[in-house]
């Protein structure tokens, strides 16, 4: 039967003040039901106090056979993080 | 010479009798229909519900958990919740005649425990203001509980009710076969008019009108029919039961029976 209702994606906020974690899916036939069963699934002890349910089928993804493309540019461009900087010596508060 | 602040009216020997017997009423419902929605454990109609039901169920088990072990302590013979819970026989179970009804189909669960989920709403609702300190936590406790509980409920019922037809035609019978043992819901013997009068429980029969209201919003919202009322021929909460409630005590308690003293 569950095969029958569409898939839904589940993100817990873990405390107050950090964001939602994608956390797993679940089968629900709408989006109340979802909440009760992320409820039921996913929260059993403890492990959230909000919970965010999207239709699988709404969320877009990239493509892994792009996944070259995407971010392969990326690699090289080491100069993109702070740690590739020395500081100088003068800086005292960085 | 001032005079001395009056000694609190003693307790009558009724009202004690009174006091263990209601909370035991409310324990064995909570049981009993824990017991039956543990019943779905592994057939459930998906993973999904299988774990819903569950946890409704140990929600329930525990409430009667903390019931029973006040009961006992009410009565004063040195009963904890296990003794309370396996070793009475059915006479001398106590919870509503609903409570005891088979699981049924899948309509037939929710229509149960819709009934029981807006029943104790109100029950909790007005026990949590108890002059009995201990009922009254024990109750705000079971009304965040029974709140959820009511949410899954309502939600099925309304699901199912404004399904398909075979859904709305299913979970419409379900309701016409469990209507009869609503009359025992809110009307009063001499126990709650006994623990009403105490300040102890709400007074049963003023808890029927949002009851009933609530009902007929969410039949309304189910697009589902009320039953005509039925007289009042079930007496759960006397120890009289339908013959459910023997085979459900029989698996139950099986276990504790044949070896008393057993322990994990």
């Amino acid at each position: 039967m569950s095969n029958d209702w569409p898939l839904f994606e589940v993100f817990i906020r873990s405390r107050a003040g950090l964001e939602h974690k994608h956390v797993g899916s679940l089968h629900a036939a709408d989006a109340r039901m979802a909440i009760e069963h992320a409820r039921d699934v996913y929260t059993r002890r403890q492990e959230g106090v909000s919970l965010w349910v999207v239709r699988s089928a709404d969320i877009t993804a990239s493509d892994p056979e792009e996944a070259d493309a995407l971010f392969e540019p990326a690699r090289d461009k080491v100069y993109r993080h702070p740690t590739f900087y020395a500081i100088p010596e003068e800086v005292k508060n960085l | 010479m001032s005079a001395l602040p009056a000694a609190p009216p003693a307790r009558s020997a009724a009202q004690s009798e009174a006091h263990w017997r209601y909370v035991l009423r409310l324990a064995d419902t909570s049981l009993v229909l824990g017991q039956r929605l543990a019943e779905w454990i592994g057939h459930a109609p998906a993973l999904e519900e299988d774990l819903g039901l569950a946890n409704l169920s140990l929600d329930l088990i525990g409430q009667a958990r903390l019931l029973l072990t006040y009961a006992g302590e009410l009565e004063g013979r040195g009963r904890d919740e296990d003794a309370l819970a396996f070793l009475r026989d059915a006479p001398e179970f106590a919870n509503l005649t609903l409570a005891e009804q088979p699981n049924g189909d899948f309509a037939c669960t929710i229509g149960r425990q819709w009934l029981i989920d807006t029943w104790q709403l109100e029950i909790y609702r007005g026990l949590s203001a108890s002059s009995d300190t201990r009922l009254a936590a024990i109750a705000a406790k079971a009304l965040k509980e029974t709140r959820y509980h009511y949410r899954f409920s309502s939600g099925w019922l309304v699901r199912l009710g404004d399904g398909t037809q075979e859904s709305q035609l299913r979970m419409q019978r379900a309701l016409d076969d469990l209507w009869r043992f609503t009359a025992e819901l809110f009307t009063p013997d001499e126990i709650d008019e006994c623990m009403g009068a105490a300040g102890i429980a709400p007074a049963l029969q003023q808890l029927a009108t949002p009851w009933s209201a609530r009902i007929d919003a969410d039949l309304d919202a189910a697009t589902l029919r009320r039953p005509a009322a039925q007289p009042y021929p079930w007496h759960g909460k006397r120890g009289v039961h339908t013959e459910h409630l023997g085979h459900l005590l029989a698996e139950m308690q099986h276990l504790p029976r044949a070896y008393p003293g057993a322990r994990w």
